[in-house]
């Protein structure tokens, strides 16, 4: 994964602010990259889906171009529409840019409490094939067939991507989770491919669970894991799992990794649309995403400091918003980090 | 003849298949093929059942050891037959006498039997085999926090069904080209609407008010969305039951969230795996859940989570709880319900106190302690036992 190396020049990113309360969140990040000073430039894009030549749905050509050059994007809730005709926009962008990895970091926040404390570790989830390939056919009436799909190629760069993230992120190992027992050929395929690509990096820890076994002790004793690597039907469940730990995807950050060195990070929270436009929508998600993005750009300072006064933030309880258990409201929670923020400086 | 025609010519065999009564028994019929009710298979030889025991691997001999020990202390009416099945030999004779047995017998009682992965795919699971062999479709744990087990939730009280031999454990993989595997997951109408039946059934049984169904058909649209429609088929003619659905990864979220919310819960094999191995976490770990295989004709009980423990086994420090109230469900299927709730109390009664937990709550108890500590209960409250 080509990391970007930032001199003092400013980079672009790509903002998608979503829909329902995704403006407000986006303009609250954006409210707080500037108050931390940070090297970036916000190129707002929308992704709604047109029928392109051929009629085939394709995200507007505009927001292609602005993410090639950028390589780097940030992407608020995105509604999936029922009856629209067209798929979802998450699909659609994942198979327009290739992201093939999801990359969930789940860290325990500091003043949100919840039952499991010390949580730490990181779900990095295959995103183009296994079970979720979309391959389905009814044989006879009453009798489905779903196809999942497992192939060395996939399975050989999300490993490689695990052991690369556990190395430049130092984490200290690395567990592949399947179901080998039952799916012979296809976790087979995925864990040999596992084991060949630890080969190359010694330095990192393997191991191998099985997934009934790591969803028993993750509920137990969240604390010995660290980097988690598996297919795509696991790791939906577990990242999501893991996001319960620490408190809901109110507060998760996400992260897709494509290939070409393109990266999408997102929050992962519905549009909330029973209070959009209100100003009580919680930003820490999208925010803890942009701080990953900050990383994923080598800007380890500023990320370091905008997550910081975040977490001072909810850990003070004096301003947080309704889902944090407070009464404040988006706007105040935001300047409440910016000053933070700029005291830190 | 395949294992495959011999269960598709069952149904219409079945009079010859049933066990031939003993002289001068009076031996009541049966095998009914009628799915609502199933009549354990009576007792024989003098009043005394007998019972498969497949001891297993791992930790899985030591506690078969322990439940015998403690049938044969409560002076218990059941002969356990032993089969013991090797998971290092390739050939499925093993397995396959351990089938023979359970069918003999109706019942059985087993410890999980070890996989080895790295071995061609046309060696089979044998649990995997036994499941799908004797048809037993139903895997029902029923996950409750229990007083003196400390965990991060309290007031658990879910019973996980799980469809048991069809779904993503079809076992039907193939490799197209070098590097490309197809793994098949199977949902028919037939059975889903066997589970789901089953699942309502075992509501209205137990009284419970609200039936959920884990899926994902938002993204396996004709799949699981099979497996909905006839969960909601079955709803409708459960009226005082509350039916809804949830989403699985919405379900894990919910459940380290809240569990408290979730009463019966019923999927198909691969999300029961996954939601009910968290169940049993949050209740205090593997080795408390007892769990039970129930098919139209056969049951089987194990540990709820299916683990073989090798790293802990032949220490004494295993938890025997779930083997042992794997062994109270077997006896309440043998209708010796008096056993049952005798051995289940003792059972409650050692696990309140804190200073006999095994290792895996926290403690440092070892398995023989906690068997002695139940027999010293049952002796202080119960009728008649045994000490040899």
């Amino acid at each position: 994964v080509a990391k970007m190396v930032v001199l003092t020049n400013v980079k672009t990113v790509t903002m998608i602010p979503g829909d329902g309360i995704g403006p407000e969140i986006s303009a609250a990040v954006m409210k707080i990259f500037e108050a931390a000073k940070a090297p970036i430039t916000w190129e707002e894009r929308n992704v709604t889906a047109i029928k392109g030549p051929g009629g085939r749905w394709m995200i507007p050509p505009d927001a292609k171009e602005s993410m090639d050059r950028s390589k780097i994007g940030l992407k608020g809730p995105l509604k999936t529409p029922i009856a629209a005709g067209h798929p979802s926009m998450n699909l659609l962008l994942r198979k327009t840019f290739d992201l093939y990895a999801n990359v969930r970091p789940c860290v325990s926040i500091e003043g949100y409490k919840t039952p499991y404390t010390d949580v730490n570790l990181v779900t990095i989830r295959e995103n183009t094939e296994g079970e979720y390939s979309g391959i389905e056919h009814m044989i006879v009436d009453g009798v489905v067939q779903s196809i999942k799909l497992i192939t060395e190629n996939a399975s050989r760069r999300i490993a490689e991507y695990a052991f690369e993230y556990a190395r430049n992120n130092k984490r200290t190992s690395v567990t592949a989770v399947h179901k080998a027992n039952i799916m012979r050929m296809s976790d087979g395929l995925f864990l040999r491919k596992c084991r060949e690509v630890a080969e190359n990096y010694k330095d990192i820890k393997f191991t191998e669970m099985y997934l009934d076994t790591v969803c028993l002790n993750m509920v137990q004793d969240p604390t010995q894991f660290d980097v988690l690597v598996m297919p795509n039907l696991y790791g939906d469940i577990l990242s999501d799992l893991c996001a319960g730990l620490i408190g809901g995807l109110g507060v998760t950050p996400s992260g897709n990794i494509g290939a070409n060195g393109v990266a999408i990070f997102e929050s992962v929270h519905g549009t909330a649309p029973d209070i959009a436009g209100m100003d009580l929508a919680n930003p820490t998600a999208l925010l803890l995403s942009a701080v990953m993005m900050l990383h994923h750009m080598g800007l380890h300072d500023h990320a370091d400091k905008i997550q910081t006064a975040c977490f001072d933030t909810i850990r003070d309880k004096k301003v947080l918003t309704k889902d944090l258990g407070g009464s404040a409201k988006c706007s105040e929670f935001t300047a409440e980090i910016c000053r933070r923020v700029q005291d830190l400086d | 003849m395949t294992t495959r025609s011999v269960r598709a010519l069952s149904g219409a065999l079945k009079p010859l298949f049933s066990p031939r009564s003993p002289q001068g028994y009076v031996v009541a019929v049966c095998h009914q093929t009628h799915k609502s009710t199933y009549t354990a298979p009576p007792a024989r030889y003098g009043g005394r059942h007998t019972v498969t025991l497949i001891p297993g691997d791992g930790i899985g001999p030591e506690l078969a050891k322990h439940v015998c020990e403690l049938f044969r202390f409560c002076c218990v009416p059941v002969d356990f037959e032993v089969v013991n099945v090797d998971s290092t030999e390739t050939s499925e004779d093993d397995i396959n006498n351990a089938i023979m047995a359970i069918r003999r017998n109706g019942v059985a009682l087993k410890g999980n039997i070890e996989t080895n992965h790295n071995l061609p795919p046309s060696y089979k699971s044998r649990n995997s085999l036994l499941r799908t062999t004797l048809d037993l479709y139903a895997s029902v744990m029923h996950c409750q926090s229990l007083p003196g087990v400390r965990t991060q939730h309290r007031n658990i009280d879910i019973i996980t069904i799980r469809e048991n031999t069809e779904g993503e454990y079809s076992s039907l993989e193939h490799e197209n080209v070098p590097g490309v595997v197809e793994s098949l997951k199977i949902i028919t109408r037939t059975k889903s609407l066997r589970i789901a039946d089953y699942a309502f059934r075992t509501a209205r049984e137990k009284g419970r008010r609200r039936v959920t169904a884990v899926h994902k058909a938002n993204i396996m649209k004709l799949g699981d969305g099979l497996f909905l429609e006839c969960c909601k088929e079955v709803a409708s003619g459960y009226p005082e039951i509350t039916f809804d659905s949830m989403i699985v990864d919405n379900t894990t979220m919910q459940l380290v969230s809240r569990p408290q919310q979730f009463d019966v819960m019923v999927m198909p094999n691969l999300y029961g795996n996954v939601v009910s191995n968290v169940c049993a976490g949050l209740v205090g770990g593997p080795g408390l859940v007892p769990g039970a295989n129930y098919g139209e004709n056969y049951a089987v009980f194990e540990t709820g989570t299916r683990n073989t423990g090798k790293s802990i086994a032949n220490r004494n420090t295993a938890n025997p709880t779930a083997m042992l109230l794997a062994s109270c469900l077997l006896l309440d299927h043998l209708k010796l319900h008096g056993y049952a709730s005798m051995i289940r109390k003792a059972i409650l009664s050692t696990i309140t106190d804190s200073r006999l937990h095994t290792a895996d709550l926290g403690g440092k108890g070892s398995t023989s302690e906690m068997v002695q500590s139940i027999m010293d209960a049952i002796q202080s409250t119960g009728p008649r036992t045994q000490r040899h």
